[in-house]
């Protein structure tokens, strides 16, 4: 939660679409992961959308990151992180958003124009133009995962006796 | 008498000018990037994004770079950079049972539900100096095997199901304390010790666990358990009311597990000590679970007798930028102060003259 009022009376809570959260939180981890060179080929792929405008410009700043005790006990605070955040509003009223880890504030506001369009009728094409990005991740993430399985140890348990 | 003292302005730019020419070095070698820096030295970086008490490795590398490697002095650049940024809140607890494993070792059970991993480690490696690393050579591509998919439960989970070693408990109704918003206060809470261990210097709490070790409150530890990995760090802004994935956070964590305690109600248990650190650093993640487990002992009823135990002491002095800004702060003028001892030792040296004038004609 944020420690603070929200500095932005234009910002309105929203009314979490329940099922599509899930989605929506797939689609801000890609694009948290992604470079801002990528989120920007995928913007202009997508041709003519509606224009955007800043609710709140994209800004570095601070996330407290906390842990659990024990890992599953009390919370702490275990240290800060730098996180970019942008608001936008496009032409008809939708809203997006992006919090990154980092400080890539065009990375940020592309991002928050992605997640506005991606609300409304452009989600396929929205989809559409990320896919190759989530492509891209996902078979580095499998990379890294075969390279870390090929060091697991297979202990051998020393039998003494029987010839 | 105060003596205001002016000067050295042009000795203090000129001296910056030839700090900048000498972290540059000869000419004829190539500048270090901040990018090399962070994916080549990536355990410098990660060491001082965990006591800078900050995450952002670019961030890091960079302050490397202008502190020409000396370490501390980048974990001081980072600390006064965060000074600069507005906070926008606190994370949601990070998961580490979620972690994309890439390092899992168990010194307390061989075969461990999601098994042993290795992963990029110094570990077993002769210690010899690579002189192969110095001719540039290109390493072969990393062996790759079929990654067993399923859980990788804590080993703590493992214990905690026969209840044979204590149970952490969330509590979650209770404020989190923060030593960056509040001064530390004695006696200090878990929340806050861990935090202070958390962004402690690696080389105090190194050898305050050494000394646990060694007899100075000992506390019979095993490694339960060490994983390092990313972790996606998630964060719930007000506007929109649902966890917002941030990005993956890289984290080592250790669970060490320690002798047992028990009384009139709860039979003896395994107790547990608990270190979490940003980045890929056993050393520190170990160190910082024994010290948390020695810094316990009145939770446990135990006494206070050792330096590791003692929570005023190791939080008070842990802190590097804290203990280098107050020790290296000797060496900027003392004129006057010094000025006031000199007068001080004259006048006490001419007592004791006077004294001993006084006690040899009193002989005579």
């Amino acid at each position: 939660m944020t420690d603070g009022p929200a500095n932005d009376e234009q910002i309105q809570p929203q009314a979490s679409a329940d099922r599509s959260v899930a989605a929506r939180q797939a689609l801000m981890a890609t694009m948290a992961a992604a470079l801002y060179e990528e989120l920007g080929a995928a913007l202009a792929s997508l041709g003519d959308v509606p224009a955007a405008t800043d609710i709140r410009p994209a800004e570095s700043g601070l996330v407290m990151l906390r842990g659990r005790a024990g890992g599953d006990g009390r919370a702490f605070n275990l240290g800060e992180a730098t996180v970019t955040r942008a608001a936008v509003r496009l032409a008809d009223g939708r809203t997006g958003f992006a919090y990154h880890l980092g400080r890539d504030s065009r990375k940020a506001r592309v991002a928050a124009i992605l997640d506005g369009l991606w609300q409304g009728p452009e989600r396929p094409r929205v989809e559409k133009a990320l896919a190759g990005l989530r492509e891209r991740l996902a078979a580095a993430a499998e990379t890294k995962a075969r390279r870390v399985a090929a060091t697991r140890v297979d202990f051998f348990t020393m039998v003494r006796g029987e010839d | 008498m105060y003596v205001a003292v002016k000067g050295g302005e042009a000795a203090i730019d000129n001296a910056h000018a030839l700090l900048a020419h000498e972290r540059r070095g000869p000419a004829d070698v190539p500048e270090i990037a901040p990018d090399q820096i962070e994916h080549q030295l990536s355990l410098a970086v990660d060491r001082v994004m965990a006591e800078g008490s900050l995450y952002d490795p670019a961030l890091a590398a960079l302050a490397i770079k202008q502190a020409r490697g000396d370490l501390i002095e980048a974990i001081f650049l980072v600390r006064a950079f965060r000074t600069t940024l507005p906070r926008f809140g606190h994370s949601e607890p990070l998961d580490t049972a979620r972690m994309a494993i890439e390092r899992r070792i168990s010194a307390t059970y061989k075969d461990l539900p999601g098994g042993q991993v290795l992963g990029p480690t110094f570990d077993y490696t002769h210690r010899l100096i690579d002189f192969m690393l110095a001719a540039g050579v290109t390493p072969p591509e990393p062996a790759e095997a079929e990654p067993e998919c399923g859980a990788v439960p804590r080993v703590t989970d493992l214990l905690d199901g026969e209840q044979l070693i204590e149970a952490e408990t969330p509590r979650d109704g209770e404020p989190v304390g923060d030593l960056t918003r509040a001064p530390l206060d004695f006696p200090a809470d878990r929340d806050l010790r861990l935090q202070a261990l958390a962004r402690g210097d690696e080389g105090f709490l190194l050898a305050l666990g050494y000394s646990t070790q060694r007899g100075y409150g000992r506390t019979h530890p095993f490694v339960g358990e060490i994983r390092f990995g990313e972790v996606m760090a998630e964060f719930v802004p007000e506007e929109l009311g649902f966890a917002v994935p941030l990005g993956p956070v890289a984290l080592t964590e250790c669970q060490m597990v320690n002798q047992f305690h028990g009384n009139a109600e709860q039979p003896p248990q395994f107790t547990r000590g608990y270190g979490l650190v940003f980045g890929q650093s056993e050393r520190k993640a170990m160190s910082m679970s024994l010290v948390d487990r020695a810094l316990r002992t009145r939770e446990f009823g135990e006494d206070v007798v050792a330096p590791a135990q003692d929570e005023e002491f190791v939080l008070s002095h842990c802190d590097n930028v804290q203990a280098t800004g107050f020790v290296e702060h000797l060496k900027l003028p003392h004129y006057v102060d010094f000025q006031a001892e000199l007068g001080l030792v004259r006048q006490m040296r001419a007592e004791h003259e006077a004294a001993r004038e006084t006690l040899r004609e009193a002989a005579e």
